[in-house]
């Protein structure tokens, strides 16, 4: 085990303190903001365009079903109504959804018609379109469509689909496994061979609806045969690619806008059937066409996330040393793939192993077809089901050899000095420092005056038990350098773009083929554009979104955009002064190589008041009287970077729980998260980002499910039954940060937009656990309801009574009495900190 | 999310309401503050042919020192009944239960008539005004609570009768109150809720009231309950005992925030923190 010097180890890390003149590191309040939150804006439901027609979808209420009829007649015939169509009218011109990650040679991959033709495969896919002078109108309409299903048996269960003999989502495939991959570094068989401690789990990650605050819209129109798709979109110029191959309109007569995009979180990084179909009406009809969903109607039918069934084993020495960590995956693809649904489980297959050391790994994963919305990314896209994995077994591991947690987790991870390392899973983590941001964690948490009270409650029975949750994390960020995509068979490359422009004023347009959806580019890529141009933050303004504006790009998710985009930009800033500077030389009459350039001025080495700002460069240049010689008259620039590795945020999460035995009620009393995140732009859009993160991770643990029946109707339409929480429901959260720098690009930046869902899931079961291991708990699946948990303790209480060492918490009321047993402990049924108020 | 066509009507005085009621047959609904019609509309759950709305009626507004009772304006907002001195008074139970329906968007446009109105079992309302033997004031009548709730969603209204008002009496003035709610998140509805009120005298519970919430099909009260802890110690041990009655006679609903099982274990728990803390135990 590393011992070293905490303080030491963190005096390197410590965030730099700003320079007061730069930009980069600077707090500054997004600009984008006041019209994003006040609605002025705008969003793609706020377009209005002449003679707009407006489309609404019918959508089966069936999981599985044969359509045997449709009846469009009386819908047609409804006052407002222009068309009515079904798939089969469709049929001719629609194609197939597209799926860019065959991710084996063999994979199964079923057409996925945008609206159904002559089978649904699961509640909320299309069967026909409306079209009608308004939305009233076309959604009324919908009511008097007939349809006659003739209904299938419905998959619902993953375990259930792979058995000989299950029934089949796509009869004609023969099978519902879609896919299996696999993944193996070093010798697991020695590794489990005689393992002193093998800890096997299995845990469920259950499926997620990803939620965006704005629903999914689009406005398509055509205009002689140039189209122009407006969607509320993460993937602008991806979409456009896809829409051009499906349709057959050509890329080069579609332009597709992002307008301003209320969220994604992964659920809108999709080439979506509505997007295809608005497409084909505007072209049909000749006039443009509107469609925005309702929220239940997003629900079902904007793709879901996680759904995963993992099959763990890990052996370890008997000093806690991890010898090798088997997993073993079923991942519910939903009825049919989407754009990247394969591949977001194998994004963990390389997570698995965390920040730890170990000799061997294997990773096999099964994609299943079930009567199911498709799942795809969704914020972490397969990383937070990775990372609870080996947090939850850490703890397990930890639990087993009566080691603190904390300190399992230091004989197993990477020492700060060892980076660069080479992982198991073949990733080469360029930079971080474990020690330095947990030590940091432990001291903001008071750690240890938890575990006391935590002792305390727990000799004194206390019906409310404190649990303390560690998740010591990495994730990989920045997707991604091109040629390891390419060696994982997907579709495209890993690249961004980025443009600058030097107006003759000396103002400054960025162009950058990131797609922000929320996330504050234009005020982050301004920071970075004022201060490598020497420019005020105000005279850069920031364009994107809109393939007719920025033509290149790879769009924003897997927290890409500044680790590759941000990049791009640097790039491009620095061949716009690399011009600059050949024509200040040029107007000062001096050597290229004698001209400074700082602060926005090109000067002569050694010769003060000999200077020319960017400005008084880039007028000279667009006037083009007196050039270089071969100088293009401009000092415009442009960069396409493509990462040579990812990024690998890292960071130390603790939380603490307080679980009511007697509800079960979970209550999340303190929270700290210090992440590493390298170099830093804009501080307070990292804390928003880390705040949002880990909601939603705290949301995957505590509260979200999108739950079906077993006939795979989802049950969970409405917020009032799939919960989303509030701010009233979480703990104010203490964040603070390590600063590694990446090593592997020049603005030392990692990625920040997913780490607190990735982090976060795990710390709050491992709290849960925690509290109640005294009582002999050692799970309760997410999300971790206050009946789940009750039941889990109930469980335990009817199998035996508590287990020895701390004297079991409570006796009398409450659960022991309901089940006509004596219950653990004693005393009062109200907890110090209960419901009770 | 778009309702289905409906006529919408906003009479100024009560016949002229109670009119478009019965011009409706049976196809009308009274809108007040339609924070929970709307929903059901929006999601095609309701299909009324006319919306009459009432906001617009003087009879339904302010909240009145009745002499024995106070009258309550079914028109009157959560939000307002929270503030009513009245109220904080003589029915400060009512005021807290309020305070934990949905989220203060909602209190501000919802009201306490179309909150007992729409009889919703997990409403937190109901339970309360049965605790307190409430009297519902009608176009046509007065009911007692008791009959007034009669299945899920579904009251003793008629469908051409307009809910007034409620009357709550003013001899639990200086009970102690408590509404002791569970929900997942604090948006949600009650999984299940107990209302309570506890006379003390001597230290000991002389006697109480206990309502439940989302235990069946309309709000419930826990009759056994107020037997077991009347004139009875003011202790913790003595209010779970009589707890464990609580679920009697109940018959909890099973969904996605909780099984029957699990909602009867819950009804006691809190029925003897909801004592505990309106007896000061």
């Amino acid at each position: 085990m590393s011992e070293i010097a905490p303080e030491a180890v963190a005096e390197q890390v410590t965030p730099s303190a700003p320079d007061a003149t730069a930009e980069v590191g600077r707090a500054r309040r997004r600009t984008e903001d006041a019209r994003l939150i006040t609605g002025r804006t705008n969003w793609t439901d706020n377009i209005q365009l002449p003679g707009m027609l407006h489309v609404a979808f019918l959508r089966s209420p069936i999981s599985h079903a044969r359509i045997a009829r449709i009846d469009a007649d009386a819908a047609r015939a409804r006052p407002g109504v222009i068309a009515v169509l079904t798939g089969a009218d469709l049929a001719g011109e629609q194609g197939s959804l597209p799926c860019a990650w065959p991710v084996t040679e063999d994979m199964v991959l079923p057409d996925h018609p945008p609206v159904a033709v002559d089978e649904v495969r699961y509640v909320g896919e299309p069967v026909a379109v409306v079209v009608a002078r308004d939305r009233y109108a076309a959604v009324d309409a919908l009511e008097a469509v007939d349809v006659d299903y003739e209904a299938l048996p419905a998959v619902v269960d993953m375990e259930r689909a792979i058995e000989e003999g299950a029934d089949l989502v796509h009869a004609g495939e023969g099978t519902n496994k879609s896919y299996t991959w696999v993944f193996e570094a070093g010798d697991l068989d020695a590794a489990f061979r005689d393992a002193p401690v093998v800890i096997e789990r299995r845990y469920v990650q259950q499926r997620l609806i990803p939620t965006a605050m704005e629903p999914r819209a689009v406005v398509c129109s055509a205009v002689g045969d140039e189209y122009t798709l407006w969607s509320a979109t993460q993937i602008p110029h991806i979409l456009r690619l896809m829409l051009a191959t499906v349709t057959g309109i050509p890329e080069h007569r579609l332009r597709v806008i992002a307008p301003d995009v209320g969220g994604g979180f992964g659920s809108k990084l999709q080439v979506y059937g509505e997007e295809v179909v608005c497409l084909l009406l505007a072209r049909r009809l000749g006039r443009p066409v509107k469609w925005t969903e309702s929220r239940s109607e997003g629900n079902m039918a904007v793709h879901h996330g996680r759904d995963q069934i993992q099959r763990l084993s890990l052996a370890a020495d008997r000093d806690g040393r991890i010898r090798g960590l088997k997993v073993d995956l079923l991942a519910d693809m939903g009825a049919y793939l989407m754009l990247v649904t394969p591949g977001i489980p194998l994004l963990g297959a390389f997570m698995f192993n965390g920040i730890y050391k170990m000799d061997a790994y294997s990773f096999t994963c099964t994609g299943v077809f079930t009567n199911k919305t498709p799942t795809d990314a969704y914020r972490g896209a397969g990383r937070p089901e990775a990372t609870f994995a080996i947090e939850r077994l850490m703890d397990e591991l930890a639990n087993e050899l009566g080691l603190d947690p904390l300190d399992v987790r230091r004989r197993n991870w990477i020492r700060h000095e060892e980076f660069p390392y080479d992982t198991i899973a073949g990733l080469t983590y360029d930079s971080g420092n474990y020690e330095a941001a947990t030590e940091k964690a432990l001291r903001l948490f008071e750690y240890d005056k938890l575990r006391a009270e935590q002792a305390d409650r727990r000799d004194r029975g206390d019906p409310v038990q404190l649990g303390i949750g560690v998740s010591t994390f990495t994730e990989m960020c920045g997707l991604a350098p091109s040629r390891v995509l390419g060696s994982l068979s997907y579709g495209a490359g890993g690249w961004e773009h980025a443009s600058v422009r030097v107006l003759p004023s000396g103002k400054v347009e960025v162009v950058t083929g990131s797609s922000a959806h929320g996330q504050g580019h234009e005020t982050a890529w301004a920071q970075i554009a004022a201060d490598r141009l020497g420019v005020p933050f105000e005279d850069v303004r920031v364009l994107h979104g809109d393939t007719g504006i920025s033509p290149k790009g790879m769009d924003t998710y897997g927290s890409r955009s500044l680790a590759v985009g941000g990049v791009a930009l640097f790039n491009a800033c620095d061949k716009v002064i690399d011009k600059a500077r050949r024509m200040a030389a040029h107007l000062l009459e001096a050597d290229e190589g004698d001209i400074e350039f700082s602060g926005g001025s090109f000067a002569v080495k050694g010769v003060p008041g000999q200077a020319r700002t960017l400005q008084e460069v880039a007028l000279a240049a667009f006037a083009a009287h007196d050039l270089p010689k071969g100088f293009e008259p401009s000092l415009d620039s442009e960069a396409t970077h493509d990462p040579e590795n990812f990024s690998f945020p890292h960071g130390t999460h603790l939380c603490a729980a307080e679980v009511d035995t007697e509800t079960g009620f979970v209550r999340i009393r303190s929270y700290v998260a210090v992440d590493d995140v390298g170099k830093v732009v804009n501080p307070l859009i990292v804390e928003g980002q880390v705040h949002g993160g880990l909601a939603q991770g705290i949301a995957q643990a505590l509260y979200e499910e999108a739950v079906y029946d077993e006939d795979g109707n989802l049950t969970t339409t409405t917020m009032a039954d799939y919960l989303v929480p509030s701010a009233a429901d979480l703990p104010t959260f203490t964040t603070d940060r390590t600063e590694t720098p990446a090593t592997t690009n020049p603005l030392g930046v990692k990625g920040v937009g997913e780490a607190g869902t990735i982090a976060s899931t795990p710390a709050v079961v491992n709290a849960i656990v925690d509290a109640l291991r005294p009582y002999g708990v050692d799970d309760v699946p997410m999300p971790c309801t206050p009946e789940r948990v009750w039941r889990a303790l109930t469980a335990v209480r009817r199998g035996s009574a508590p287990p020895g060492g701390a004297p079991g918490p409570g006796a009398g009321g409450g659960l022991g009495s309901t089940e006509g047993t004596p219950g653990p402990g004693a005393g009062s049924g109200l907890g110090s900190a209960g419901g009770a108020a | 999310m778009i309702p289905a066509i409906f006529d919408y009507v906003r009479p100024s005085s009560l016949s002229d309401a109670v009119a478009a009621l019965r011009e409706a047959d049976e196809e009308g609904k009274v809108i007040a503050g339609g924070q929970s019609l709307l929903p059901l509309l929006r999601l095609r759950l309701a299909y009324p042919e006319v919306l009459v709305d009432v906001s617009g009626l003087p009879e339904l507004r302010g909240v009145r020192d009745d002499g024995d009772s106070l009258l309550i304006g079914a028109m009157t907002t959560h939000y307002e009944v929270i503030r009513d001195p009245l109220i904080q008074a003589h029915a400060p139970l009512l005021a807290a239960a309020t305070a934990t329906v949905a989220d203060p968007a909602v209190r501000h446009r919802g009201t306490i008539g179309g909150s007992l109105a729409h009889a919703d079992p997990a409403g937190d309302l109901p339970a309360v005004a049965l605790a307190m033997d409430g009297v519902f004031v009608t176009s046509a009548r007065e009911i007692p609570a008791r009959d007034f709730f009669t299945d899920y969603l579904t009251s003793a209204l008629e469908p051409d009768e307009i809910l007034l008002g409620v009357r709550l009496p003013k001899a639990y003035t200086g009970w102690g109150f408590h509404y002791e709610k569970f929900h997942r998140t604090a948006q949600a509805w009650a999984v299940v809720g107990v209302a309570c009120l506890v006379r003390r005298t001597n230290g000991e519970v002389a006697e109480a009231r206990v309502g439940l919430t989302n235990m069946g099909p309309t709000p419930v009260r826990a009759y056994a309950v107020e037997t077991a802890v009347a004139d009875g110690p003011a202790s913790r041990q003595a209010f779970q005992a009589a707890a464990q009655d609580a679920p009697d006679g109940t018959s909890p609903p099973s969904d996605l925030h909780g099984s029957a099982e699990y909602r009867r274990h819950l009804a006691q728990v809190l029925t003897a923190r909801a004592l505990a803390a309106a007896a000061g135990a």
